[in-house]
């Protein structure tokens, strides 16, 4: 049976904002399959017990002085943007017409 | 030459840097066209970073142990007005306005940045072809890949543009590339070498590191970038062992009292039979330096490569969120009838090439509700055991030791229609970056003609171990140099 459908691939494309064409969505499904497939086996290795491993290195907040230091311009912050106004990132429209 | 020997000649004054960055400078021009090592080469920067190191020479300052060295950098490390792309279309022609640390630090180290080197798109790749702007090709045969995703990086090195370069290892993506281009690539610990200013693909394992065509050259690169950086939460708040000293160590040829440890579980497992002869006559002669060999046991390894294409997929769809043409890169459909989903889902499919998708679309997946604990919720406790396994293994031996890579480079196209086909490339890399411990690729001999890696792990922060047992066998086996033929016959 396969693990993942074509319609699965697309519905995870629009949580993804990938607007993936007719030929990935079929060839994506495919090879997604195999993947899913190939990588299943893990279920069956780890017991209920065995805690979960999120990073080889233990994590702790880090804090620095507050203090005021230099960082980026607003021009260099802005330098890399596809649209910039008034100082700041220009975005398209957010809200539909009828909203 | 090798970094040692060149930073030797610039700090005797019998080669000012400038000579040295015009001299691969003129390299890149004589060949790039055919390997395509570089997305982008800086001549302006590295000369004015050369002319730098010559006037400080001249005044009589002390000079770092690579000053005037040039340095090839991977693209997906930021580099401040340098383009930098991570190999995609959705940051063609980005600019950082700031250095990654390691990047500081090499320029701080008078190395001489000649440009970004080529990679798998977002470092998702095991063979470089899926760069948005075109492959790298192994300059031991033009028609084969250089591995991946650093492939840029370890081909510039064995094509002699650069006699060091700086990749990035997730999976695999600097040792891999190094046993295919019969070049030396380390992956330090987790933690060991800053991510500040990487552009992040599995933040939980990216690790960057050195790769050079030397263990020694290798150690001494290591050594400028490594150590701790208060902008990187996951950075080690501790001194780098001296891998320097290891390195040399190494090249005495005496390994008495070190134990080796092979794998039982890798014992050959899809690997091309030329991988494994190459691989156990390296352990013979590693023996006759005075190595004890033991085989150990990690019965968790061979669900490292399942595990990892779960988390990192996973990672990547959570950090490649910000690439929506908002803040920089490519924007697409603003013709303002869109809306600003409907805008970014056009970028992201125009700028994203198909493995970046296919992983994406796999993360969603694994991080979705109902998935979540059948798939990364596992991985994750699949890594709690092969860290157990290392654990074990290191309480029996100082270092374990496989083959690099299952087989040696494979020509363009042979695995890009089976996705899993090509994960298997990173087989024997991918546990360490589960564990987040040290590894390094040394060249060991050739199959077919074509490199061999070996490949060396070690306990996290022990990573001076490793370099001492690569370059004892590079000591052992030599060099390995592809023939200049490959690149003057293709012109």
């Amino acid at each position: 049976m396969a693990a993942i459908s074509r319609e699965e691939v697309a519905h995870l494309a629009r949580l993804s904002r990938l607007a993936v064409t007719e030929q990935e969505l079929d060839r994506f499904a495919g090879q997604l399959d195999v993947i899913l497939q190939s990588v299943a086996r893990i279920g069956d290795v780890a017991a209920e017990d065995i805690p979960p491993t999120s990073h080889s290195v233990p994590l702790t907040n880090i804090y620095r002085d507050d203090v005021v230091q230099p960082s980026l311009t607003q021009e260099q912050a802005l330098s890399g943007a596809p649209d910039s106004a008034e100082g700041r990132f220009r975005v398209p429209r957010i809200l539909d017409e009828e909203e | 030459m090798t970094a040692a020997q060149i930073a030797g000649l610039i700090s005797s004054g019998e080669a000012s840097a400038v000579e040295v960055a015009t001299a691969h400078l003129a390299r890149i021009d004589a060949v790039d066209e055919r390997v395509h090592a570089f997305l982008h080469v800086d001549r302006e920067g590295a000369l004015e970073a050369a002319r730098k190191v010559d006037e400080q020479r001249s005044k009589g300052e002390a000079l770092g142990p690579l000053a005037g060295v040039p340095v090839a950098v991977k693209d997906v490390i930021a580099t401040k007005g340098v383009p930098t792309t991570a190999a995609s279309k959705i940051l063609e022609g980005w600019k950082p306005p700031y250095d990654a640390t390691i990047v500081e630090r090499l320029r701080g180290a008078g190395t001489v940045m000649l440009g970004k080197t080529n990679m798998d798109e977002f470092a998702m790749g095991s063979s470089t072809e899926y760069s948005a702007y075109g492959a790298t090709n192994n300059p031991w045969d033009l028609g084969r890949i250089p591995g991946g995703s650093g492939g840029g990086s370890a081909a510039s090195l064995a094509a002699y543009e650069a006699p060091l370069a700086i990749g990035t290892d997730t999976g695999g993506s600097i040792r891999q590339p190094g046993a295919v281009t019969g070049t030396v690539g380390a992956k330090p610990t987790y933690g060991g070498t800053s991510r500040y200013g990487l552009i992040a693909f599995s933040s939980s394992l990216d690790t960057p590191g050195p790769c050079a065509r030397t263990v020694e050259d290798a150690a001494l690169l290591h050594s400028v970038i490594a150590g701790h950086d208060v902008r990187d939460s996951t950075s080690i708040p501790q001194a780098v062992p001296d891998v320097v000293a290891a390195a040399r160590l190494g090249a005495t040829g005496d390994l008495t009292g070190v134990k080796l440890g092979i794998v039982k579980e890798f014992a050959g497992e899809g690997a091309e039979p030329g991988v494994m002869a190459a691989f156990r006559e390296s352990v013979e002669a590693l023996v006759k330096l005075g190595a004890e060999v033991v085989e150990v046991s990690c019965p968790h390894f061979e669900f490292a490569l399942p595990a990892y294409y779960l988390i990192a997929p996973s990672e990547a769809s959570s950090n490649l969120a910000r690439f929506d043409g908002v803040r920089y890169g490519l924007r697409v459909g603003d013709d303002g009838n869109r809306s600003l989903e409907e805008v970014m889902s056009l970028t992201r499919e125009a700028g994203f090439g198909p493995e970046v998708k296919r992983r994406i679309i796999l993360g969603t997946y694994a991080l979705s509700s109902g998935y979540y604990d059948a798939y990364y919720g596992q991985a994750q406790k699949v890594r709690t055991l092969i860290t157990r396994d290392f654990t074990t293994a290191f309480e029996q031996v100082d270092v374990l030791i496989s083959p690099t890579t299952p087989f040696v480079a494979f020509p363009f196209g042979s695995r890009t229609s089976d996705p899993y086909q090509m994960y298997l490339a990173d087989l024997y890399t991918i546990p360490t970056n589960l564990y987040g411990g040290p590894a390094i690729s040394v060249p060991c001999g050739l199959s077919e003609g074509l490199p061999v890696g070996f490949q060396v792990m070690a306990p996290t922060m022990a990573d001076d171990r490793m370099y001492r047992v690569a370059a004892a066998l590079e000591s052992a086996v030599g060099t390995f140099t592809p023939p200049e033929l490959s690149l003057e016959s293709a012109a």
